[in-house]
């Protein structure tokens, strides 16, 4: 809609004011987003050179590039840098910050300051975390299981202190989406009208502040009991090792939720963008994330089967988790049942998307075989929890990030990247991603533990696959990065809608203003009125 | 369309419907059982994931986009299919669900009579202790490279393992060299324990083929994780038999051991082994007896019921009996002289 007035073209949120300080203080939330972005996008570069390490190392059988000791550092690392400051900030911090107030019609979030101190939170939480590289590292895995994470190690304290800001950071992002989508909403646009994007946030935003301070106690403790010596979960002490476990999953099972509902967000705009369609069971969509959301709170034992918990336990979270499954599946034969006659324009958000679909079923349905007892107590803390925790994150959540990106840059810079070199990145993450984890599915089936620094010689043949398709990710992801930067430069002039899209994003300019709508725009039906 | 995927589908399954495809051999019949689970969430995921991906592609060409003014359905939603998409993946789940428990329910529940060995790890080793006062440990072989544990079983017979966590060097003193947790997996036999600091967690097998089988530790515990494998020999058993009571026997039986612990460390003082009262509960009869506790609840006398009593006294006080009484023998008993009286009150039947 012609929102965008001549006299205005020249005037956006990227030059509304200039200088790297007005960058650091903004509170524009589509700025706060971009700042996310570049740190998100600097701290996978960091995850991703861990992965490729541990890959290169487990090439061969013994030592190949590193000693045990290091290797069980890069290990922790590659998991607390792609968890804590890639995948869970991910996309709502950057795509969500970003669009969910335009999406609903807002000039910004509730809490523009809370939403600059969120960012703030996540640089300070990471430049803690990443001290503890300074004191030897930290070599617990991400999980920081005790007793043994309790060594009195500044490093373990630094990284448990710097999840713990970290997770402020979380905990604002998510409070200001609940208020914002509550409070800030356009004329006419009521709960039935908000993007799926919007739904999936909000659903998101309720785990996080909800979960997150979990996490914050828990991990207080672990550096309380590090430093003071309480005997929280030391069984020397008096504590209880398995606490810890329960502690840990309470948060980091919705975590799961945090790190996937926004993506499910993502591919609904996508399908319906690029299928030129409206979305099939919007009411389904929308109530599978609450639903996913709440069911999330009472599964975490589903990580302890085999921790020595009660057998009753074992079988109430293996039935709760079982729920969860109908609510995924509802999703994504929604997915489908959206491409049914539609026009289907295989832009590279689109490959994303499908590429998405296709590792997230995987990922899906391998879920069952861990959420099934039996199985899962062959399966548990083997390579097949590894590759199906990567369908579902790396497959399912970084996939939806690219097509996030792909399709909303136009929006953020007025500029469009070459789609061409877009799809070659996809084909060599969609293909190396297969090449790297299928065979993970296998070696775990075989019975090769996680967290293995070396194996048996008859593992050595699908380990030299697995690490010959991350090299094809990684130059999937470079290739991703050139097509971006080779966008902001030089990309062609977009337009405010070049892929036809119905939200409210796509009414106002490209990149949009300062305010985001030169007038409150007026919201007379649903999201995906493609008639 | 539908014939491609059905041509894929038949040359598929009888492969996948061999249950153990990418499984290593089953060596126990719950092994079996878990890859007949198995086999049938591998098909139903199969059909699941062509019905979706098949379709997202069938779609997809279907309905590529022509020009770019495409008019397309306007279709909302459909309750009948949403019923059905919900509500058959709900029965399947609902059917594994059920089935993995019954599974598991058996995993769970060692028969009367399994062979019960005694399972010790450490950073990054592990020791098996059986009842005759046998004991397994790490060595090395002809090379002079590490050679695992390995612990000789009876074909066909169940075996029960006790499982405890260890400091690096029994007697130690170091506050960094505390037990972690490990976790005890046999491939094989499709099952594994975690195996806990501070407490005994136990699971059972029984291998059906003779055969040398790996275990590994599944739960990180630093740099020696990816060594710290063990085997099992499975051996007729007439040659365990023979095995057991061969070469570097202990010089007596863990119940013979505690019973002399019981006698030098004062326990007779206080417990009898013949049923009469003394200051404490008799140890007569004591095993799998179920226990009321001071201040409510109730406790079956088993092996952490017995460590707790020893070590941490009045955690739970037997009621009827005076608390504070019994000293603490925490640091006064080794990890196996626990064992030890364990499975000396395990034999007053
Ligand atoms: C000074 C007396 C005394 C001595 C010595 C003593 N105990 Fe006890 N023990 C008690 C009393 C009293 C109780 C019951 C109250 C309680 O549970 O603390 C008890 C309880 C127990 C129980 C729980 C019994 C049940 O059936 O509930 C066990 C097992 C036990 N003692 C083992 C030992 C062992 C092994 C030793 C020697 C290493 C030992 N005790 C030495 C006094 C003693
Ligand atoms: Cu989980």
């Amino acid at each position: 809609m012609a929102t965008a007035t001549a006299h205005h073209e020249n005037s956006n949120y990227l030059n509304h004011e200039k200088g790297l300080w007005s960058w650091l203080t903004t509170l524009d939330h589509k700025r706060i987003g971009l700042l996310y972005f570049i740190t998100v996008a600097l701290f996978f570069l960091v995850g991703g050179i861990f992965a490729l390490l541990i890959r290169t190392e487990l090439y061969s059988v013994g030592e190949t590039i590193m000693t045990a000791e290091q290797y069980a550092r890069v290990m922790t690392y590659h998991g607390a840098v792609m968890v804590f400051l890639v995948i869970i900030p991910g996309i709502p911090a950057f795509l969500g910050n970003f669009f969910l107030p335009i999406q609903i019609g807002a000039k910004d979030v509730a809490f523009p300051r809370l939403n600059l101190l969120s960012w703030y939170c996540l640089l300070l939480g990471a430049g803690i975390a990443l001290t503890s590289l300074f004191f030897g590292g930290a070599d617990t895995g991400w999980t920081f299981y005790t007793p043994y994470s309790i060594k009195h190690s500044p490093a373990v304290i630094c990284m448990a202190l710097g999840v713990f800001v970290a997770g402020f950071s979380s905990i604002l992002t998510g409070l200001n989406f609940v208020v914002t989508t509550h409070k800030l909403r356009a004329p006419g646009m009521t709960m039935n009208r908000i993007p799926l994007f919007v739904w999936a946030l909000y659903s998101t935003a309720i785990i996080q502040v909800l979960a997150t301070p979990v996490l914050g106690i828990t991990v207080l403790l672990l550096a309380a009991e590090n430093i003071f010596g309480i005997g929280f979960f030391d069984p020397a002490l008096g504590g209880d090792p398995v606490l810890f476990q329960h502690f840990f999953w309470f948060y980091s099972h919705p975590a799961v939720y945090i790190m996937i509902l926004p993506a499910f967000g993502v591919i609904s705009e996508l399908i319906t963008t690029f299928a030129r369609k409206t979305i099939f069971g919007y009411t389904a969509i929308a109530y599978s994330s609450l639903a996913i959301a709440a069911v999330s709170f009472f599964v975490w034992g589903h990580h302890m089967f085999v921790s020595g918990q009660s057998e009753f336990a074992g079988i109430v979270f293996s039935f709760l988790t079982m729920l969860v499954g109908v609510p995924t599946a509802i999703k994504l034969f929604n997915w489908m049942a959206t491409l049914y006659k539609g026009s289907i324009n295989l832009s590279a958000p689109m490959l994303y998307a499908l590429g998405f679909m296709f590792l997230f079923t995987i990922g899906g349905v391998t879920g069952i075989f861990l959420a099934t007892i039996a199985t899962d107590v062959h399966f548990h803390d083997t390579y097949f929890v590894v590759a199906h925790f990567h369908y579902v994150m790396v497959g399912g959540t970084l996939m939806s990030i690219m097509g996030g990106i792909f399709y909303w840059f136009p929006k953020m810079f007025g500029r469009l990247c070459n789609d061409a070199w877009a799809r070659v990145s996809f084909v060599f993450i969609f293909v190396g991603f297969n090449v790297t984890f299928f065979p993970q599915f296998v070696l775990g089936s075989l019975g090769m533990p996680r967290r293995y620094f070396d194996y048996l010689p008859e593992f050595q043949h699908l380990n030299r696959i697995s690490t010959i398709g991350s090299y094809l990710i990684g130059i999937g992801f470079i290739v991703g990065l050139i097509t971006i930067i080779h966008g902001l430069l030089k990309g062609e002039k977009s337009g405010p809608n070049p892929w036809g899209g119905k939200t409210l994003e796509w009414t106002t300019a490209s990149p949009p203003p300062h305010e985001n709508f030169l007038t409150t725009p007026v919201v007379t039906a649903g999201p995906y009125e493609y008639r | 369309m539908s014939f491609k995927p059905l041509v894929l589908l038949s040359l598929l399954l009888p492969g996948v419907a061999g249950a153990s495809t990418f499984m290593p051999p089953a060596a126990t019949v719950t092994a079996g059982e878990v890859d007949s689970v198995y086999a049938f969430l591998l098909i139903t995921s199969l059909i699941s994931f062509i019905i979706l991906i098949g379709g997202m592609i069938f779609f997809v060409f279907k309905y590529k986009r022509k020009s770019a003014t495409d008019k397309t359905a306007y279709i909302t939603h459909d309750h009948t299919l949403e019923f059905v998409w919900s509500f058959i993946p709900f029965l399947i789940f609902m059917f594994v669900f059920a089935w993995g428990w019954k599974i598991y329910h058996d995993m769970r529940h060692s028969p009367e009579g399994a062979l019960e060995v005694h399972v010790m790890a450490k950073k990054w080793d592990w020791r098996f202790l059986y009842k005759n006062g046998k004991e397994v440990t790490s060595g090395l072989d002809d090379k002079g490279q590490k050679a695992p544990a390995t612990m000789v079983v009876p074909v066909g017979k169940p075996v029960k393992l006790i499982m405890a966590s260890e400091k690096i060097s029994a007697g130690s003193t170091d506050p960094m060299d505390r037990p972690v947790l490990h976790s005890f997996f046999i491939p094989a036999a499709r099952i594994k324990q975690d195996v806990v600091p501070g407490r005994y967690t136990t699971m059972w097998f029984q291998l059906d083929q003779p055969g040398d089988y790996w275990v590994f530790c599944t739960e990180f515990c630093g740099s020696g994780h990816s060594a710290m494998k063990a085997r099992i020999s499975a051996v007729p058993v007439a040659d365990f038999e023979k095995w057991l009571a061969a070469e570097g026997t202990g010089e007596m039986t863990l119940a013979d051991k505690g019973r002399a612990l019981y006698s030098s460390k004062a326990c007779a003082g206080c417990h009898s082994a013949d049923g009469t009262r003394v200051v404490g509960p008799t140890f007569k009869s004591a095993w799998g007896a179920s226990r009321d506790i001071e201040g409510g609840g109730k406790a079956t006398v088993d092996e952490n019921y017995v460590r707790e009593s020893i070590l941490n006294p009045n955690a739970k006080v037997a009621a009827g009996y005076p608390a504070g009484v019994m000293p603490t023998f925490a640091g006064q008993l080794s990890d196996d002289d626990v064992k030890a009286l364990i499975e000396f009150i395990k034999t007053l039947k």
